[in-house]
């Protein structure tokens, strides 16, 4: 469980100017919960993960994930970057390769681990290539593989499909919900596509343009395994009102 | 075949040069020709001394640059991530770096004498500023990013500095040391030059003093060419491990 509480960040810049990223944010994700956040470019989305992940110092507020204040980063809170930040220096094997390497398992068992979860993105033809050789959405979906092949307790999504065709980014939703089911865990998802917080998560939170409040949380929980679900009325209606509640910040931020 | 396209340049000069010493152009006293020059390697190597001084040079070249390769690295790395150690050795980088390195032949030679050690210094002190730069430099430019991914992998804060700054260190590294590579040519000749007694620079200074110039001219050789495997060595060095570079 994850527990956010008055937390608000500040970055300065080198010329001492203070950017206001988040204020005052307040929001639980429960053990098993999927999340989805969403909000105008620039609202401190990812500002947000980053606090979650350990990354940043927290100056206002507190983080505090099983009951306990996080105090850094750990391979408990798996994080996917908007911008991948894969090892360019190590092959799309070596990247998926590196986390298990440090949880200690075996090497068969690492192999064979790296190997399913290569093959799950679609990118065994690629295992050997290194991110230099590789388009946008293929360095994503490595990235992808490196976090979820250490099975995090929490997964922290940054945009994670961003880059991906309309195609692939449908396989890997599918994937995405059939690992949480299968391997339960609190997931952060970030994203722009409304339909897609809508049709991923059980709950979406809003946020207003900066600094980055909450501006509204919205339930969507739905039959996942509905294969008409988008279809259906219910799913369309919340997927509008969504919409207009995210519309609506984009335009206070003009 | 592109190798000796890209080499013909050379060819043609080691051609006119032959030509030139053997039509009376230039007269050989200032340029020998190229056979006598080649004669005179032969010379020199078959008495042992083209050997026994490389050896030496070669050696002092190495243990030089070897220990600034390691210092410089380490310390570079350790200033980008501690800033103490910046705030204390950025302040001297800076005063040492536009010292032109020759300066401290007779420094070295005068605490550690004519032998080895004082060669070895020399290098050590000069080739070591562009290693700790480069380390430095691309150390700073490692993405944070790249660091919160590993820690967020599991590795802890030590590890980190290995697994991520040190390869997102290597391309500048890796500039820095060819630098120091050629700086330690330049050094280890001029050092041997002025106060040694033995080294491919000393053999080029004493058989110049003794006019054999043929000879001399082919100790001159074979320290360019040993300059230029060296370098052609470490650049193929360098693009293997920096193949994951498009
Ligand atoms: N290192 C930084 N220094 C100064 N300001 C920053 C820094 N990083 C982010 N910001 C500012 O903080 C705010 C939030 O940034 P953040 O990256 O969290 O936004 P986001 O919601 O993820 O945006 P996007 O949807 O475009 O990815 C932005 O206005 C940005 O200008
Ligand atoms: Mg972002």
């Amino acid at each position: 469980m994850i527990e956010v509480e008055g937390l608000s960040h500040t970055y300065r810049t080198p010329d001492g100017r203070a950017v206001s990223a988040l204020d005052n944010i307040s929001l639980t994700v429960a053990e098993r919960e999927f999340v989805a956040l969403l909000g105008p470019s620039g609202c401190g989305k990812s500002t947000l993960l980053y606090l979650l992940g350990g990354f940043l110092p927290i100056e206002r507020g507190v983080i505090r994930f099983n009951s306990t204040p996080i105090t850094g980063p750990g391979p408990d809170r798996g994080i996917v970057f908007q911008h991948f930040a894969l090892f360019p220096w190590k092959t799309v094997r070596g990247n998926v390769l590196y986390g298990l390497e440090k949880m200690g398992l075996p090497r068969a068992d690492r192999e064979a681990r790296a190997r399913e979860f290569i093959e799950m993105v679609g990118l065994s033809a690629f295992a050997d290539s290194y991110p230099s050789q590789l388009s946008g959405g293929m360095k994503q979906r490595a990235a992808i593989a490196r976090t979820l092949a250490v099975d995090p307790g929490t997964l922290l999504m940054d945009e994670p499909f961003g880059a991906l065709d309309a195609q692939t980014r449908t396989q890997m939703q599918t994937e995405l919900l059939r690992i949480w089911r299968r391997s339960p865990k609190a997931v952060v998802f970030v994203t722009h596509d409304v339909q897609e917080a809508v049709y991923l998560a059980e709950r979406i939170i809003v946020m207003s343009a900066r600094p980055g409040r909450i501006k509204a949380i919205v339930d969507a929980k739905f039959d996942r395994e509905d294969p008409q679900l988008v279809r259906t009325q219910a799913f369309r209606d919340r997927v509008d009102e969504v919409w207009a509640l995210v519309h609506d910040n984009t335009a206070e931020a003009r | 075949m592109r190798v000796a396209v890209h080499y013909l340049p050379i060819v043609l000069i080691v051609i006119v040069w032959e030509a030139v010493s053997r039509f009376g152009i230039v007269p050989t006293r200032s340029l020998p020709s190229l056979t006598s020059v080649v004669n005179a390697w032969i010379e020199l190597v078959a008495s042992g001394e083209m050997l026994a001084n490389a050896a030496a040079s070669i050696w002092r070249g190495g243990a030089g640059l070897a220990i600034a390769i390691l210092v410089g690295a380490s310390l570079g790395i350790a200033m980008a991530w501690w800033r103490p150690l910046r705030m204390l050795v950025n302040p001297m980088v800076e005063a040492l770096y536009p010292l032109p390195k020759s300066a401290l032949i007779p420094v070295t030679a005068l605490w550690l004498g004519f032998g080895d050690a004082s060669k070895i210094l020399l290098i050590f002190l000069a080739c070591m500023l562009p290693v700790t730069l480069g380390a430095f430099n691309g150390a700073r430019g490692c993405e944070h990013v790249m660091v919160w991914s590993a820690r967020a992998l599991g590795a802890g804060r030590l590890r980190v500095l290995w697994d991520v700054v040190v390869p997102s260190a290597l391309p500048e590294l890796l500039n820095g040391i060819r630098t120091a590579l050629a700086l330690s040519f330049i050094l280890l000749v001029s050092s041997e030059l002025i106060a040694s007694r033995n080294g491919l620079g000393y053999l080029i200074g004493s058989l110049g003093e003794a006019g054999v110039y043929d000879a001399m001219f082919a100790a001159v050789l074979t320290v360019a060419f040993l300059g230029f495997i060296s370098d052609r060595v470490f650049q193929r060095f360098s693009q293997w491990v920096l193949r994951w570079r498009a």
